[in-house]
Order: structure tokens, then sequence, then C-alpha cells
């Protein structure tokens, strides 16, 4: 090309190879990063199908009675999920019951109370906690926390509050207790740290109206605080209750393996993720491996909906504050 | 000088008193409740530090567990088995990841940008031991277990965790970047690779690391796809090989001490892992997010 | 109390002239700062204020932005404690006593000397519950129901809310939010009520319903508000203080310069800085 003197002074046409080269280069990142963003959604999709799959002949033999039938008889291939179920409602609310207030309160510790330096030190050290991964846990959980549960928890417990049937029984090494801590360790982490982002999102000018009526810091917690993020720390209990249910191998080491349905959580027992752990080896016939896998079924199930139903109370609370300002 | 003193005091009355009390009371209980966190985590870390430091040595690290009804032996094939099993998990995820990151970012209109999310949300709140079952189900029956099935189950937990972070660092990347890019002639693609990418490089970086301390501490996906192998080291992914969080878990099942000492070993080896990727990360992504929000 | 109203100024009337007799008279003092100098970290925000702050009457504290204005109205009832770094020297009395000294409460502080914000700022509650709420907490709870309506009342909001009473404050506008927070600081039967630049946030014709209440007000109550529109302060106040920003090498700070009867401010300011700032604005 060579250099004209033109009257119009106007840009260079780009080489036509170049423009062809821009054009396809634009569609193909498009396309490359969709077919991407795609797989995610078809992956999805296809852990549900699979599970459900293999899970059918012993959907299609046991029905819905599996849901409601007890036992787990490998020798006559009876199986049943309601201990199961029993156990990880058990477990899951009970670690609940505990992780809430615990969360709840770290997190207004870390958001309205703790020195100013300290605070992104704890706040860490406290995600920190999430960061150990849930065999090391479970080891611990087995080794150290079980025995003090055994031979120090669960006597006083039994001794001061045996009357409530939740501590009645004899105490145990490893059983539903040593679970219940275990997943509470686990949970408080992930609750107090979502807690702490939307205790710190609190408007300011909330805060300060409160305090200006002549209100103590707790009474601004509790009239303004909390009201404001209800939604948002129902969410945050609900994905912790999410990750309660679907933790296999820490609960798999420390729950003992147990059967039957007790209100005691001294006994030994076992959840839906904790009893698929248990038998990744052990299943011999095929209806037991597609019973092993409707558990899973029903785990993907509970789990799908506590999960979406916290993603969506979410959505709503991030809109209703946006509306709300 | 005359105050009336009950109309204008501003000591505390009986009542205020009781109402400092409640906020007294509340402000220690949460502190207590942090401490109890920070000294669980104290506990936990130094339960580990204590039985597992002991047991280290260079034996441990480059020895093959003993055979069959013995106890002792070093932890070679299964430190060179999560090697390989993360490492390949690593690969499969990253790439991926990041396209998902640029596409919600960069190409997505805002409702497909908010179903994908969606979508990642869903995938990381997924139990990890049913994503274990899905490969057992889709690789592993017909034709046996493999480090790369291991690999592929690993892979899909790290997946949303690097396209959830790979993207909240493309959304601190300045539009003023990408306007200038464009407003030069550059096309979209070269804007995205050349400007848009390396600038949310660290990002990127740190997100990934997190991802990998967290593959590498998983048990459950490994279980169904990965774990029944041969007691040697080997670098082949289409072996099955051992891991390390596979191996605490069948030693901590063990009855016998000395297998609780490998285990705890083990143990310690793993979080030393996990806590320096993790905390070096998190002190990586906090300089970086500094640099970028300026 | 005798000790203090020895030196005061009498009440003012806006048309009066300005060389109304100064004498002893039923005219109160509620606030008395002495060398009060409140700064952030190292650097003072404002810098040796001497003012005094009469009972019943509307006191308007105007200058330009960064002359620390809203920061003083903040020392008084120790709203700048929520910073970590403000730093309060000399003294605040309060019918006499010293609100930063030994023994005093900040929760009692602000219970006798209420707040009003710069943007409304209702509570996450129904707008009946936005009034009850002060009252539960410092338990005052006989006759809840008459209180929150005597509140809004007051506030020139009843009539407009009476019937939504249990709806979210959310739903109302902003000037009824604003109307809605002055309800709920007055419900608590407060002393003083400060405001900060309680009307910047609202519409014309809102803003002029928020005057005309102050007007209300100032038989119940000692007000005093932060305003940067000087239009406003000789609307509704009685006594005008001018603050302004002093440069120094290292910044600046808020300085008073000026304080009288609102006329006398804004007609003949004895000071240059006043006169600049007041002719270079308004009118």
């Amino acid at each position: 090309m060579s250099a004209r003197v033109s009257a119009v002074p106007s840009t260079q046409p780009l080489p036509e190879r170049r423009r062809i080269g821009d054009r396809f280069g634009d569609l193909f990142l498009h396309g490359l990063t969709g077919a991407a963003a795609a797989a995610a959604a078809v992956l999805l999709g296809a852990i549900a199908w699979k599970i459900f799959q293999l899970a059918w002949p012993a959907i299609t033999k046991y029905g819905f009675a599996f849901v409601t039938r007890q036992g787990w008889d490998t020798v006559h291939n009876k199986f049943g999920a309601l201990d199961l179920i029993w156990g990880t409602a058990l477990t899951s609310f009970a670690a609940l019951l505990i992780a809430t207030p615990l969360s709840i309160a770290i997190g207004l510790y870390l958001s309205e109370l703790a020195p100013r330096g300290a605070r992104t030190v704890i706040a860490s050290l406290v995600e920190l906690l999430a960061a150990i991964p849930s065999v090391v846990l479970g080891l611990w959980g087995i080794l150290v926390l079980g025995p003090f549960v055994g031979q120090d928890l669960e006597p006083w417990l039994h001794r001061h509050l045996g009357f409530i049937p939740l501590f009645s029984g004899s105490p145990e090494n490893a059983g539903m207790l040593v679970a219940v801590l275990v997943l509470t360790i686990m949970i408080v982490p992930i609750t107090s740290s979502i807690c702490r982002e939307l205790f710190l999102g609190v408007p300011t000018e909330l805060e300060q109206g409160a305090l200006a009526l002549g209100a103590t810091r707790w009474e601004m917690v509790r009239g303004v605080i909390l009201p404001y993020t209800r939604s948002g720390v129902s969410a945050a209990i609900l994905l912790g209750f999410g990750r309660a249910v679907g933790e296999a191998i820490a609960v798999t080491q420390v729950i003992g393996a147990g059967h039957g349905i007790h209100w005691s959580l001294f006994v030994t027992g076992d959840t839906l993720a904790s009893k698929l752990a248990e038998q990744y080896q052990g299943a011999v016939s095929n209806i037991q491996i597609a019973s092993l896998v409707y558990l899973a079924a029903i785990l993907l199930v509970i789990s799908l909906l506590v999960n979406l139903t916290a993603l969506f109370i979410v959505r709503r609370f991030s809109h209703e504050r946006i509306g709300g300002s | 000088m005359a105050v009336d003193a009950g109309r204008y005091s501003l000591t505390l009355s009986r009542r205020t008193r009781r109402r400092k009390g409640v906020n007294v009371l509340m402000q220690a209980l949460a502190t207590l409740a942090a401490l109890a966190a920070v000294a669980v985590l104290a506990l936990v870390i130094i339960s580990v530090a204590r039985r597992g430091a002991s047991a280290l040595s260079w034996d441990f690290f480059t020895k093959n567990a003993a055979t069959f009804g013995q106890s002792g032996g070093g932890v070679a094939n299964a430190l060179v088995g999560s090697l390989v099993i993360v490492g390949l998990a690593t690969a499969m995820a990253v790439p991926v990841g990041i396209l998902i990151a640029l596409y919600v970012s960069e190409f997505a209109p805002p409702r497909v940008g908010d179903l994908v999310r969606l979508v990642l949300d869903v995938l990381n709140g997924l139990p990890s031991i049913i994503i274990g079952i899905f490969v057992y189900g889709l690789l592993v029956i017909g034709s046996g277990q493999a480090a790369w099935k291991g690999s592929f189950a690993l892979a899909i937990i790290m997946l949303p965790l690097v396209a959830r972070a790979t993207q909240e660092v493309l959304a601190l990347v300045p539009s003023t970047l990408r306007e200038g890019a464009l407003a030069l002639g550059a096309s979209r693609w070269r804007t995205v690779l050349g400007v848009v990418l390396p600038t949310s490089f660290g990002g990127i970086i740190t997100g990934t690391v997190l991802a990998v301390a967290r593959a590498a501490g998983e048990t459950a996906p490994l279980l169904f796809t990965t774990s029944i192998a041969a007691n040697a080291v080997t670098w082949d992914p289409r072996q099955p090989v051992l891991s390390i969080p596979y191996d605490i878990f069948v030693l901590s099942e063990s009855p016998d001490p000395a297998d609780h000492a490998r285990a705890w070993a083990l143990g310690f080896v793993l979080i030393c892992f996990v806590l320096v990727t993790s905390l070096s990360a998190r002190l990586l992504l906090v300089r970086y997010r500094k640099r970028l929000e300026g | 109390m005798e000790a203090d109203t020895m030196n005061v100024v009498a009440p003012i009337e806006i048309a009066q002239p300005r060389e109304a007799p100064r004498s002893a008279s039923d005219l109160e003092i509620v606030f008395e700062t002495r060398g009060l100098t409140v700064s952030y970290g190292k650097a003072p925000a404002v810098s040796d204020v001497d003012l005094s702050i009469y009972r019943n009457l509307v006191t308007a504290i105007i200058g330009p932005s960064g002359c620390g204005k809203s920061t003083f109205l903040r020392s008084l009832n120790r709203m700048n404690d929520l910073v970590p770094s403000a730093k309060v020297e000399g003294e605040v009395l309060y019918h006499g006593q010293n609100i930063y000294g030994d023994g005093v409460d900040p929760v009692e502080v602000r219970r006798r000397i209420g707040m009003v914000f710069q943007k409304p700022n209702p509570f996450p509650k129904s707008i009946y519950d936005n009034v009850a709420w002060g009252l539960r907490v410092l338990g005052m709870k006989d006759d809840l129901d008459s209180r929150v309506e005597r509140a809004l009342t007051q506030a020139a909001l009843w009539d407009e809310v009476k019937d939504r009473l249990k709806k979210s404050a959310f739903g109302l506008s902003g000037g009824q939010q604003q109307r809605l927070c002055i309800a709920r600081a007055i419900a608590v039967e407060p002393d003083v009520v400060l405001l900060d630049e309680p009307a910047s946030a609202l519409d014309p014709i809102a803003t002029s319903k928020i005057e005309d209440l102050m007007h209300e007000l100032k038989n119940e109550y000692t007000l005093v508000i932060v305003t940067h529109n000087m239009q406003q302060a000789a609307r509704v106040a009685d006594m005008t203080a001018f603050f302004t920003l002093e440069r120094t090498e290292s910044g600046g700070h808020g300085v008073l310069v000026e304080y009288d009867e609102t006329p006398k401010i804004f007609t003949q300011p004895a000071d240059k800085r006043t006169e600049g700032y007041v002719t270079g604005r308004f009118g």
C-alpha cells in the first residue's frame, strides 16, 4: 500500500485479513466460553440423571416405601432409608442448633466488637477453620474429641441433663454427639463469615439512628441489625445445613455405624452420606449398589432443595435491599 | 452548680444500669464465641502437629507403605498419588473455569449470566460424595478405577471455585481499561485476552490455589474412583493410585495405634499444605484487590 | 441554674432591631461548650469552640462544607464516640454537667439529646414499631399506643399514616420517612433534638413541611440544626452560628466565627468572613 496524499484526511482502513480475523476471533471466543458455561449446566444435569439412572433398579423395586422403611439387611436384600434419614436429620439439626447462635455471635463480634486491628486477623483465623480437610477433622474427632466426649462430656451431660431423652443412654466414644460436634465445627466458619458480611452491610445510618435514641449496642443489634439481616442469616443457616447433610467422610469416621432410630445422642448411628462412604467397597449385589445410590438420590434431592432455597432467599434479599434504600 | 438531678441527670439510672449489664453480658458472649472458634482451630492444629510431626522423616516421604499385615513404612505412593490426582484435576478445572468466568463477565446477557452463576453455586453446594458416585457411574462401572477418574471428580469440585473466584476478579477490572482497549480499535477478543485476562492474572492464580487447597483434602470423591490401588509409586494416571486423604481415612478407621501414628503424620502433612496454601492465597488476594481497587 | 442564666441574651424576635437589650431573662442555657476541640486522629476537625445554646430556641449552624459543623453537632450527644479515632477536648456542659465527664454514660446522654440525620433512616420495621421501638427499649411502655400517636401527631405525620401503621416504613416517601424519624426521636421525650441537615435529601415541599414542623417543635424542645442552606437557617433559626474552615499548614480545621441572633448574622454580621459567606451566596 503506497502512501497517497488525500484531500480528505482519513485513517487507513484495516487490512482485510485482520478484519476477518477479528470477527472470527470474537465469534470463536464467544462460542468457546459459551460452550464452557453450557458444559457446566450439562454437567449438573448429567449428575442428577446419572444418580437416578443408577438408583433406578432400587427405585422401581422398592418404590417410595424405601424412604419409610428401617433396616439395611444385605443378606435378604431388604433396604430402607428411614434410619439414615433419622440420623441425618438428628445430627444436622442438632449441629445447626449449636452452630446458629455461635455463628451469629461470631459474626457480631467480628463486625461490631473486635478491635479494628485484630478484626481481619481473627476473621481469617475463623475462615481457616473451614480450610481444615474434613478427613483430618474426622481423625481428630475419632482419636481426640471422641474419647473426651465418651469419658467426660457425655457422663457429665447424663448426670445433669439425663432426664432429656437426647442425653439418655450410656456414653460412647463414637456416636451421634461426636458427629454433631464435628459438624458444628465444620458449619460455624461458613455461616459465621456469611453473617459477618451481612452485618457489615447494615447501613451505618440505621445503626446510628438506633444509638441516637439512647439504645445500647446490644439493643441496636436486636432492634436493627438482626431484623435487617434476617433473611440473609436464614439463608446462611440453610447453606450450613446443606453442608452438614452432605458431609460424608468426617461423619463416617466418628459416628460409629450404628442403626435404628433413637432419641439419644450417645448411641452410634449413621447418616445418608456416611452410609455411602462406609459401603464404598462393600457392595456386592447389583440391587445393593442401586439401593446405596438411592440413598445418594435422596441426599441429592435434599441438598438441591436446601441450596436452591438458600440461593433464592439471597437473591430476593439483595433485591429487597436495593428496593428498600 | 445547681443541676436538676431528675430531669437532666446523665449518670446511670437503675434501669439503664440493667440495660448496660445485658449489653456487657452479650458482648462478652460474642467475644467468647469468637475465642472458642479460634481455640478450636488452635486445638486441632496443635493436636495434629504434636502427634504427627515426630513421625516425619526422610524415609516417611520416600518409602512406600509396608506390605499388607505389617505396619510402618513411608507414604511415597500416597504422596505421588495425591500429586497426580490433584495436578490433573487442576489442569482440567482451571481452563474451563476461566472460560466460564470470561463468558459470564464479558459475553453473557445478564439473565444468562445469572443462570450460569446459579448453576455454579448449585454445583458448589453438592455433597462431594454425590460427585464421587456420579463419576463412578459415568466412568468407573465397567472399566475400573483410575487416577484420572478421581481427578475428574475433583475437577468438578474445583470448577465452581475457580470460576467464581475468576469472575469476581474480572468484575474488579475497571471498565475504563476495557473501553480504553476497545477505543484503540482493538477487537473484543484481543481486548479480553490481551488486557482483561492479564490484569486479573494474580486473582486467578489465588483463586486456583484456594481450589487446589480444597481439592487436596477431599476424600469422598476418591472413594469410588481411585481407592483400590497397588502399594507402589506410580505416575501413570491410567492406574488407580492412593492419595493422602484417602490413606488418612483408612488408617483412622484401623484399630492399630501404629496406623494412627501414620494417620497423624499424614494429617500433619495435609494440614500444613492446606493452611500454607490457603493462607498465602488469601494474603495475595488481599494485596491484589487493594492494587486493583486502588 | 441561676448562675448560668446571668449573662444570657434576650428572646429573639426576628423583626427586632439588632440592638436588642441583652439582659438576664428566663432564657435558660442548655448547652455551653468551652474550648471544644474535636479531632480525628491527629487532625482537629473543629477547634476551640465556645458556644451557648438556649432552651426552646432553634439554633442553626451554618458554614462551608468541611468547616466541622456536623462534627460539632455530633459532639453534643457523643455520636462521635462511634468513630474510633475521634478525640474530644474541652467541655460540653449540658445543664451544667460535662457530658464527657466521669460517670456520664453516652446512652443516657443520647436518650436526652436525640438526633435526626441527613438521610432518612427508618428502621426495617412497621411505621408503628419505628416509633414504639425506642419507647420499648427505654422502658416507656405504659400507654404505648397514645405515646406513638402523640409523637406522630407532633411530627405532623399522623393523618397521613394512621391507616397504615402496621405497614413497612420503607413504603413512605422520603419526606414522610424523615418526619417519621423526627417522630421517633421525640417519642422518647428528649430535651434537645439535633438535626443534621435534615432536609438536604428532600424536595422543596417536603423541606417546607420539615421547616414548619421545627417552628412547632421549639415550643417543647430545644433544636439545633446544621444546614448548608442559608435561606433555611434564616427561615427557621432564632440564633445562628457561622463556622468556617481555617486553613493551616497541615490542612485546616473548623472554627466558630460568629454567633448571634439570626437577623443580625444575615443583615449586619460583625465579621468580614461571615459577611463574605452570607452576601456571596445569599441574596
